[in-house]
This record gives C-alpha cells, structure tokens and sequence, in this order.
C-alpha cells in the first residue's frame, strides 16, 4: 500500500530543472557556461548564509539576526583597518564579536529559555544598534588601502571559477562535514527532531544549541567577508534589507522543515539555485521591479501547494511550529 | 576732473586731519545698528533636522556643516533620524510641529508623506527648508540637487564616451518609491530622446544596494560584453557596479557614470581608481552653508513663514580624473566635523 511521495526538496528540484529548461530554450544567453558561474557568483552569499540558517533550523531554532552578524563584524574589520590597525588584529578582534555574539544568542535560547524567534530578533537588532551607535563613522563602510590584496576573498576567479563560488563550495562541505560527520552534528538533528527526548538520552542539549549559534555567527561573518570583498565596501545598512527573508526563503524552498531534524546541505543547495536561476533570467529578460517581485511570490505559491497537495498535513505527524 | 580736483584735495585734508584725531575718536567707536538684531534673531533658537536616516555621508555632512556655522551664534539643534522609516519620520515631523523650533530643515524620503505637514509647519510658525529631496509643498527654501539635470548630465557623459561603439547603455535605478531615483530617471529619458540610436540594454532598479547592483550589472555584462556606458543613480550603490565592471576586466572599456554627495572616499579616491568615470557631485558642504546661509536670512528678516518661497538649486561638479586630485572638488566627513 506505497504511494508515490514527493517531498518538497524533489518538488523544488523539478521547479529547478523546469525553469531552468524553459531559460535555456527560449533566453538567448542564458545556456552559456559564462552565464552559469555568473548565476552562482551572485547567490553565492544568500547560498553561505543558507547554510549558516540550515544548521539552527535542523536543531529547531531560527536566526532572525543572522544579517547583524554579517554586517557588524566585517563592518568591524573595514573600519579597523581605515583607522589604521593591522588586517590580523582587526579580523581577530571581528572573529571575536561575531563568537561573543553567537555566545549571547546561544546562551539566552539554551539556558535563558527564550525562544530562539524573539531572542535573536531582540540581538539583531542590538548587534545592528551597537555597530550604527558605536562602531562605524558611516552606514557604507568603505575600502581602505589597507585591505588591498583582501578583496580576492571575493573577487577574480581561481582555476577559471569566481572565488564567490569556491567560498560557497568551501562553506558546504565544512557545514556538511559538520552536520553529517561528526557527533555534534548527529546532536544536532537529534536535538531538532525531538529536544525532550535529546536530553533524555544523554546529549548535553544546551551546549550543543549554543555551539549552533557560535558557527553560525561565525558563518555570517564569513558570508560578510566575502560580500564586502565582493563589492569592496560594507553597506552595513543592509541590515534593514529583506535579506533575511530570502535566507529564511532559501532554506524553506530546499525543504528544510522549519520544525527541525531534517534537511541538510543538498536543500540549500537546490533551494539556492531556484532563486539564482530566477533572478538570472529575470534580469536577463530585463523584468520591471514589480514584475520580478511577482513571479517570485508566484513560483514560491505553486512550490508550497504542490507540497501540501502531494503532502497532506495530517494531525498525527504535525508538530508544533510548523510553517 | 578739474572741477572735482579741488573738493578732492578739500577731503583729503579732512582726512588727514582725521587720522590725526583718530586715536580720540576710535575709543569711542561706531556701532554697527543691524548686528545687534541679527544676534538675538537667531541666540536661542532651535533648528530641527530630520533626516531620512543619519550614518551616511549626506545627512552627516548637512549637519555637521549646519552646527559649525549656527552653533557660534547660539542657536540649538535637534536631530529627529527617521532611520529609513517614512512613517517614523512623518511622526517626528507631527511632534516637531508641537514643540515649534523656530525652523525645521527637512530631508523627505518621498514627494507626498510630509507635504501635508510641512504646510501646517508653515502655518504654525516654523520655516521649513527642504533639503535635496523635495516635497509637493513649497515651502520658504528649497535647497538640493537639480536631479533631472543630474541624470541629463550623467546620461551625456554616457552618450558622449559610446560614440563609435556599440551604443548599447545599462541604467542602475535606486528605489522604484524614491523621488530622486524617478526624477533621475525623466534626465535620461530627456536625453535618450535626442539620441535614438542608443539602446538601453537594461533598466532596472538596485534598491541602492551595492550587491544588488552588481549581481545586476554583472549578468547585463555576460549578456553585452560590448556595452559602452552604465547610468547609475547612487555612488554608494554603484560601487558594486563598478567592482562587477572591474572583475569582468572592463574598466576603462565601459563608462560608469554615477552621482553621490562628493565625500572623498565615496567619490574622488573612486574616481581616481578609474572605478567611476564621472561623479556627479552636489557638494555637500556647499549644500550646508547654503542652507545655513537661508537659515540666518530668514530668522534675522522676521518674514512670516510661508510668505516667501524660493529655491536654491545646488551647482553640480562633474568629478573626473582631470579634477579628482584637486583637494577642493571633494571633502572629508572627518574634517567638516571638526
């Protein structure tokens, strides 16, 4: 009595491969291996930063302030480096913020209780405060000569290939290391598939979601670095952006449940490819604004009934916190 | 000459004559009868700022320039940061209205949220300068950028340096909402009239985000490696255009043009790296004595509010690599604060 499923990562893919046909037929230039790296050259950061949300949503959490730790810290390291300290210190003293930041995040959701949406909401915005009030002359922190040699973290190609997309390769294997090699990441989704029964087992639960925090600060700072490098200057404004959303957008889209214990890497492979194919042709086919925001909303419309038409939702297996 | 020879000789005696009594008299001295008023016009009062949002170089520089020329004559200053938020600032405006500082100098985010409000300021008493960014209103001053000349100048550029090429242009928008991103954008239309054998290969809007615009420009360039010019709307955006043209190895080869407050590391030190080819600049400082210069003149001619109404539209400088180096065509937040 076996019906043919299809998850929504399966569902995703099809869209993918759907719309990536469709581009390839009917867009001139869209099919060409220029135009592929370029593709992944620019959802490069979303793809890092996908990453970096994976690894709380699979332990049940969110990071609503996922973009102050890539903005602030980076931020941190340019505006360092044009008030003359060394490129080392001023990435240390960033590296430091940014672990500090995953620290408080981690400790408030792990032992503070509160929960992981409102926590990083209220710290995100302290991190973005913090950075405006205290840590940067001005919104758009620029380049310093003393950065020079710096902006290759995001800029030329290595072996023909954008560094943009060797940063992300990088990102995934470590997070898929992490989260598929190594007892923290077997805790990881143990903890996100059923925290009661995680502590009752033995996993030290409230370390374990700290560490989550840490890496993906860490990861957010990274994601920052390569942006920065990218387009040479930090617009650490970018914090107001709806950036988080197409994060949140990416992860979901790759199906990765947001009640955690599931997913991992592939999703947010395929969940960021979706989106850079669309917004590639799109801008190809030079698509107004609104047209764009459109499309967007629609193509994410008929990927979530699809799933709920082949997925039913059924009382015994939803969760609390489903989306 | 003659007839004027002699009373000339007669006051030159005079002054001698003077100068001789000088010492006597300079002890008693003259007072000058309109510095007086003009001190007590302006010792105390409040001027309200409200920007779209502090932290960039614009709002920065205004009001560093605004303080360092009013803050000796005793005037207060108080700052409302709509922090990019409309409705934030439309409230900060409602509240402004109430406490009546004697002048409001407003940066609005859109033509029509604060017009309403600045007409009752008016009303009530309070001068109103807009600054860069006008609303529907009229109020006593407006001072800014011209911003369709912006975009004629900048689209100019463009066509000039397309000449003999492939004609082919990208045009880097600002916020679809923003007015000064739609005015813009009427400056190039104007000028892409008159040049019909330009095509526009793009035209899409980066919501002033450098990462934006460079995802965008690096996909118009895979697309038309032979472009010849970018019209951008914002040298803190078109930053990112500008590294999309580098990487591609363009530079030089495609004329970015773009329009900014002149701040040096935003715009001269670009220009000199060859990342813009022109930087339309509407001299911030400038901009700040400009509209402290209004504030002086309006609080010292006791005009009603609203009676008088003009317009100071600033002077732009084209920044090139001719005029880059000059240490006058750009300025230093850090100086101006000092």
């Amino acid at each position: 009595m076996k019906r043919i499923r299809f998850n929504q990562q399966e569902i995703v893919f099809a869209v993918f491969a759907l719309l990536f046909l469709v581009f390839s037929i009917f867009l001139r230039g869209f099919l060409t291996a220029d135009n592929m790296l370029t593709l992944l050259q620019n959802v490069a950061v979303l793809g890092i930063l996908g990453l970096a949300m994976a690894i709380v949503v699979i332990g049940r959490g969110i990071d609503i302030s996922l973009i102050a730790a890539l903005a602030v810290p980076p931020g941190l390291v340019l505006q360092m480096v044009q008030n003359g300290h060394s490129l080392p210190a001023s990435l240390l003293t960033a590296m430091l913020l940014a672990i500090a930041f995953g620290l408080v995040n981690g400790w408030l959701i792990a032992y503070a209780e509160v929960p992981s949406l409102f926590a990083t909401l209220a710290t995100g915005l302290l991190l973005a405060g913090l950075g405006q009030a205290a840590l940067f002359q001005l919104d758009v922190v620029q380049w310093s000569s003393g950065m020079d040699g710096f902006e290759r973290l995001g800029q030329g190609t290595i072996l023909g290939i954008p560094t943009s997309i060797w940063m992300f390769a990088i990102a995934c294997i470590v997070v898929a290391f992490l989260l598929r090699q190594t007892r923290w990441g077997a805790y990881i989704y143990a903890i996100g598939d059923n925290p009661y029964a995680a502590r009752v087992t033995g996993i030290p639960s409230r370390p374990i979601i700290v560490l989550q925090y840490v890496i993906t600060a860490l990861i957010g700072c990274f994601a920052g670095l390569v942006m920065a490098a990218s387009v040479n200057s930090m617009p650490t404004r970018i914090f107001n952006s709806t950036l988080i959303y197409d994060v949140i957008l990416v992860v979901v889209l790759g199906g990765i449940g947001l009640s955690g214990g599931r997913g991992g890497v592939l999703n947010v492979v395929i969940g960021t490819l979706v989106i850079g194919t669309m917004l590639n042709g799109m801008t190809i086919m030079d698509i107004s604004y609104a047209g764009q925001n459109l499309i967007k909303g629609v193509v994410l419309l008929l990927a979530v009934i699809t799933d709920s038409f082949l997925n039913p939702r059924n009382e015994e297996t939803a969760q609390q916190g489903d989306i | 000459m003659k007839h004027i020879g002699s009373p000339t000789k007669a006051l030159v005696a005079v002054l001698g004559l003077a100068a001789m009594a000088a010492p006597a008299l300079a002890q008693q001295g003259l007072d000058e009868p309109f510095q007086k008023p003009f001190k007590e016009a302006l010792a105390g009062k409040t001027v309200a700022y409200v920007p779209v949002a502090m932290n960039f170089d614009l709002t920065e520089g205004w009001y560093a320039g605004l303080k360092k020329e009013l803050e000796p004559f005793g005037v207060k200053f108080v700052i409302r940061d709509a922090n990019w938020n409309t409705n934030a600032g439309a409230q900060a405006v409602t509240s402004l209205i109430s406490e009546k500082p004697a002048v409001m100098v407003v940066h609005n985010p859109d033509v029509q949220t604060y017009a309403k409000l600045l007409q009752r300021a008016e009303n009530e008493g309070i001068y109103v300068i807009q600054i860069n960014m006008g609303s529907a209103y009229r109020s006593s001053a407006f001072v800014g950028a011209n911003w369709v000349e912006i975009g004629e100048r900048q689209t100019e550029g463009v066509v000039k340096a397309c000449e003999g090429k492939s004609n082919k242009i990208a045009i880097i928008q600002g916020a679809l909402s923003a007015a000064a991103s739609a005015y813009t954008l009427k400056g190039v239309e104007n000028v892409l009239a008159k040049h019909p054998e330009i095509k526009v290969v793009s035209s899409q809007a980066a919501d002033w985000d450098a990462a934006k615009a460079k995802a965008i420009t690096q996909t118009v360039l895979k697309q038309n490696p032979d472009l010849c010019g970018i019209v951008g709307f914002w040298d803190g955006m078109d930053i990112g255009t500008a590294a999309a043209v580098k990487e591609a190895g363009l530079t030089g080869k495609v004329f970015v043009a773009t329009s900014g407050g002149g701040e040096r590391k935003g715009a001269c030190e670009l220009v000199k790296s060859g990342a813009f080819d022109l930087n339309m600049s509407y001299d911030v400082p400038t901009q700040a004595s400009q509209m402290a210069g209004t504030i002086k003149w309006l609080l010292s001619s006791g005009v009603k509010p609203g009676s008088i109404k003009g317009s100071e539209y600033t002077t732009l400088i084209p920044i090139t690599k001719e005029n880059a180096d000059n240490q006058m065509t750009c300025w230093n937040l850090s100086d101006l604060k000092k």
